[in-house]
């Protein structure tokens, strides 16, 4: 069993619009290894929520390869990608539209052992959803009770112990803690370690919230206009970030602790148009260093071990 | 806090809705002074009571089915429990004013950016229509957005300008309190950070008082001089930022702070506190929090009062009471 | 593969059992009074026409004129009066509560079976599929309802099955679009791709997700469908098409009666009264119906 779970290589998703092509995500490559998490980072419009579809072909990639396992399931049927539905699961961001308001607790969590035929008897249904519910630490008294009369931790539990249902060995987590209050994310994030080491989980965990994909993820990729600009080790990233993007986010952040002299790193203007975007380098029209190399988009290079940076500085310095 | 100088004076404000199901008790006898031209950080997470509150400073709790109970409002000299509906509308916008959380939302997508700037500006100042929009294109310009863009509609613009628009119009009339109501939560990171920046600019610019309402301890630490953390309707600490952050006193605020992932340390496990804020149709007697608190003890369901620690620094917790007491978390 | 500490005994899973559907919309539909009015307003209309079925004898009852005692004002004896026939309009009141009742039921039924189907598949699927159907939707709901239903009779001949079968095409149109607009909110959410990912068919998807989900809006079409299930077959029945004359059906009733509004106004009076506490009945039931489905609304 090799140590690498899933590999992307030059993934692609076009969406065409009225006014143009629309590069969602453009060329991205990754891997992640067994057991460990890598960190999706990149704010609105960067294309990490539409990389998490693309994984599960919720949305088919434009181009690129997904290889699952050793497995090239990029465009395999539908009825083939079923079976590798079963050891790929999605939690989604919202708790409340990403469940069935006129489902219960136990009939959302069962819904996927009985489609997939895991179980026969409704006995041992029963007692699956029971024990997922345990896991997950919802009570067993919710059993019947409707999403709309839980709280958000709750609800997003719930989410957890559907995506757990037919024990999966890999999870793309689409920004699963970001609606919820800060102590009930803690509680969420807890969680989801724990499931890991007690399952030996790969996820791939997308968010906008620095501060949390730090706490969470081995590897980090950073992600601006639907390219990959930083990816490094988590610990790397944040003490040596080396793009200006990443730069500028990380200086983003507030810290609540005082005394923290930081300097803030303002970045020029607004994100530009993802439509039919110009050969030069996404963030150039954003970014203080650009000068003449900059017209060309850079690739993507290893510049010391396991941490990737596009951006042509490397060539100056 | 000096005494003579309060842009806003609060004591004993309860608020209520009356429903079907039950009372909802929103706001629990809360008391709240600020200074001229300082900026407090009202924080507190989902339920704890910190939009009824501004609501409630703003006047526009619907009744029915709210019920406000309040022994004194006085914002800056004038007493606002007493003003009727017309007065009122002079005073909103014109000496206190509010910006919230969605900028998609707050803005009329059938108006220009500039008419909705020069509307304020028109009905609380003595101006022409004319005078008002000049104004007003100097207003975006203050906020970072050329003059030029005022004729141009909302769905043309992106968040964080949109939200520069509804600081804009808030900020027009130069108020004397602003209330802001977690403005910064639908933006990115990045924008979150230009539009704090800006805000406090004009901050110190018009020497406006703000009440920063918000969830991220971050914010408050960057924007604030002051914190006040609500729990269940109540301030349950209040104090400087270094009495907040470096001398916490209450549970609870202890609890927020170990939720919080650590940026500089990775590896640490998060604690958070365990359960939930409690219903507001049922709260727990005595200190709303004692449910949950590491600390509990019989005392804590007697009813809570203000202790003061220093001459900025007060807690609201029972525990104190005991010899020798303090939370794990230490001075730092 | 299941740990013995989570297997429930018998007992145990009793408690758990799903409570039923049936009992909770029941026990919910019974909250609203208007509701439980218009369920007591059917059930009573049902039961005189049953009693009407029985106590009446169709030839003289219902159908024999007596001249001599035409247009008599409501007495003691015609609690309607009588219509130019001389026939008792109470008692072809109650007897014509069966034709509105069966042919507003059964075409909507009819209705609603296809339009849905087609218009739930329209919005899921969306592209190609969805632009077929709608646009031969919109096809036949240019043709006027009345027109449509003379073609169809025509072709295939007059009898009351032919009846409820023509208004019931007539009406999939409308259907088939309430059901597509309430699918397309529905099918961006995302608990439908959290399905798909869990391997639910297209088909389970449809049905057990999308339907009870867009099903307020249909459930309200079908009241109003009944509705007009009844005034159409009162149009074709007065043009000789529907039900045929002598037959008390309300609406032919309600068309005869017209010549003589002005002095005889009973003979229009009371089979439009009849029309209208039906349509209520079904309306004031649809509304609760509707309520009493949404797990949302305060219980």
């Amino acid at each position: 069993m090799s140590d690498t779970i899933l590999e992307v290589k030059n993934l692609t998703k076009h969406f065409k619009t009225k006014r143009g092509m629309l590069h969602a995500v453009d060329g991205i490559n990754f891997s992640v290894k067994r057991g460990q998490t890598l960190g999706l980072v990149g704010e609105s419009g960067c294309g990490k929520t539409t990389v998490g579809r693309t994984l599960l072909r919720l949305i088919e990639p434009t181009s690129g390869e997904i290889i699952f396992e050793g497995k090239n399931i990029t465009k395999i049927s539908l009825n083939k990608l079923r079976h590798v539905r079963k050891d790929m699961q999605l939690i989604f961001q919202d708790p409340y539209s990403s469940l069935d308001p006129r489902k219960t607790v136990s009939q959302i969590i069962s819904e996927p052992i009985i489609a997939n035929k895991i179980f026969k008897s409704s006995e041992e249904i029963h007692a699956r959803v029971a024990e997922l519910m345990a896991t997950v630490g919802l009570a067993a008294r919710l059993f019947n009770t409707y999403p709309h009369e839980l709280d958000g931790g709750r609800r997003q539990r719930i989410g957890i112990a559907r995506a757990l249902a037919m024990e999966p060995k890999f999870i793309v987590c689409d920004e699963p803690v970001s609606a919820l209050d800060v102590s009930i994310q803690a509680q969420i994030l807890n969680l989801l370690k724990e499931l890991q080491a007690e399952f030996n989980l790969s996820y791939i965990f997308i968010t906008h919230d620095l501060s949390v994909v730090n706490h969470f993820s081995d590897e980090i990729a950073v992600m601006y206009l639907g390219k990959i600009v930083e990816k490094a080790p988590a610990e790397q990233l944040f003490k040596n970030p080396l793009h200006p993007y990443t730069q500028a986010l990380l200086s983003a952040i507030p810290i609540p602790e005082l005394g923290v002299k930081k300097k803030r790193i303002l970045l020029k203007g607004e994100i530009t148009s993802p439509i039919n975007p110009p050969e030069e380098c996404r963030f150039k029209k954003r970014c203080v260093y650009a000068y003449d190399k900059c017209d060309k988009h850079p690739d993507l290079v290893e510049i010391s071990p396991d941490h990737y940076i596009s951006c042509h500085l490397v060539e100056k310095n | 806090m000096d005494k003579n100088n309060l842009v806003l004076d609060v004591k004993n404000l309860f608020v209520r809705y009356e429903t079907e199901d039950g009372i909802v008790r929103a706001v629990n006898g809360l008391n709240l002074q600020i200074e001229r031209g300082k900026a407090i950080g009202l924080v507190g997470e989902t339920g704890a009571g910190k939009t009824t509150t501004a609501l409630s400073l703003l006047r526009l709790i619907p009744k029915p089915p709210g019920v406000e109970e309040c022994d004194k409002m006085v914002l800056d000299g004038l007493d606002m429990l007493s003003l009727s509906v017309k007065e009122l509308e002079k005073v909103r916008g014109k000496d206190i004013s509010m910006i919230f959380q969605d900028p998609m939302t707050a803005l009329n997508p059938v108006f220009t950016v500039g008419d909705q700037i020069a509307e304020s500006i028109f009905l609380h100042e003595e101006v022409t229509y004319a005078e008002a929009r000049k104004r007003a294109i100097e207003m975006l310009e203050v906020v970072g957005i050329p003059g030029e863009r005022a004729n141009e509609y909302p769905h043309q613009f992106s968040g964080g300008m949109k939200q520069r628009v509804v600081i804009a119009i808030a900020l027009a009339c130069h108020p004397k309190l602003l209330i802001a109501d977690e403005p910064t939560t639908a933006l990115d990171v990045t924008i979150q950070a230009q539009v704090l920046e800006l805000m406090k600019d004009l901050r110190k610019q018009y020497n406006t008082s703000l009440i920063m309402i918000t969830h991220d301890l971050g914010i408050v630490a960057e924007i604030c001089d002051e914190v006040a953390v609500m729990y269940s309707g109540n301030i349950v600490e209040k104090g400087t930022l270094e009495d907040v952050f470096n001398k916490t006193k209450h549970p609870y605020t202890e609890g927020l702070f170990n939720s919080l992932p650590n940026i500089n340390d990775r590896k640490a496990m998060l604690t958070p506190i365990k359960g939930l804020m409690p219903d507001p149709t049922n709260i727990p007697v005595g200190c709303p929090f004692h449910p949950r608190c590491p600390y509990m003890d019989e005392d804590c369901k007697k009813p809570q009062w203000e202790r003061a620690i220093s001459d900025t620094h007060y807690v609201r917790c029972s525990a104190y009471d005991r010899p020798g007491f303090h939370i794990k978390r230490r001075e730092r | 593969m299941i740990s013995e500490k989570w297997k429930y005994s018998p007992e145990e899973l009793k408690e758990y059992k799903k409570r039923s559907m049936v009992k909770e919309v029941w026990r919910n539909y019974k909250k609203s009074p208007s509701a439980m009015m218009g369920l007591v307003i059917l059930v009573v209309i049902v039961i005189m026409a049953i009693i009407a079925q029985v106590v009446y004898d169709y030839e003289d009852d219902i159908v024999q004129q007596d001249i001599m005692n035409r247009l008599q004002k409501p007495s003691a004896e015609y609690i309607f009066g009588t219509d130019q026939y001389g026939r008792n309009i109470f008692a072809r009141i109650l007897y014509g509560a069966k034709y509105s009742l069966a042919v507003g039921i059964v075409s909507v039924a009819i209705s609603c079976f296809i339009g849905s189907t087609l218009g739930l598949i329209a919005g899921y699927y969306g592209g190609r599929l969805e632009n077929i159907i709608l646009r031969t939707c919109e096809i036949f709901v240019g043709i006027p309802s009345v027109l449509l239903g003379i073609a169809i009779m025509a072709a295939f001949g007059q009898s009351i099955v032919v009846l409820m079968l023509a208004i019931g095409l007539v009406y999939v149109p409308m259907f088939a679009r309430t059901a597509r607009a309430a699918v397309l909110p529905v099918r961006d959410q995302e608990y439908i791709e959290a399905a798909k990912v869990s391997g639910v068919s297209d088909f389970r998807i449809i049905f057990t997700h999308v339907l009870p989900n867009s099903m307020s809006p249909i459930i309200v079409q079908v009241t109003m469908g009944v509705a007009n299930g009844i005034l159409t077959a009162s149009q074709l029945s007065f043009l000789g098409l529907g039900i045929p004359v002598p037959a008390p059906e309300w609406g032919a009733m309600l068309s005869s009666g017209r010549e003589f509004i002005r002095d005889y106004s009973y003979l229009t009076f009371f089979p439009g009264l009849a029309i209208m506490i039906t349509v209520l009945a079904f309306n004031l039931m649809g509304d609760g119906l509707r309520d009493a489905l949404d797990p949302k609304l305060k219980q």
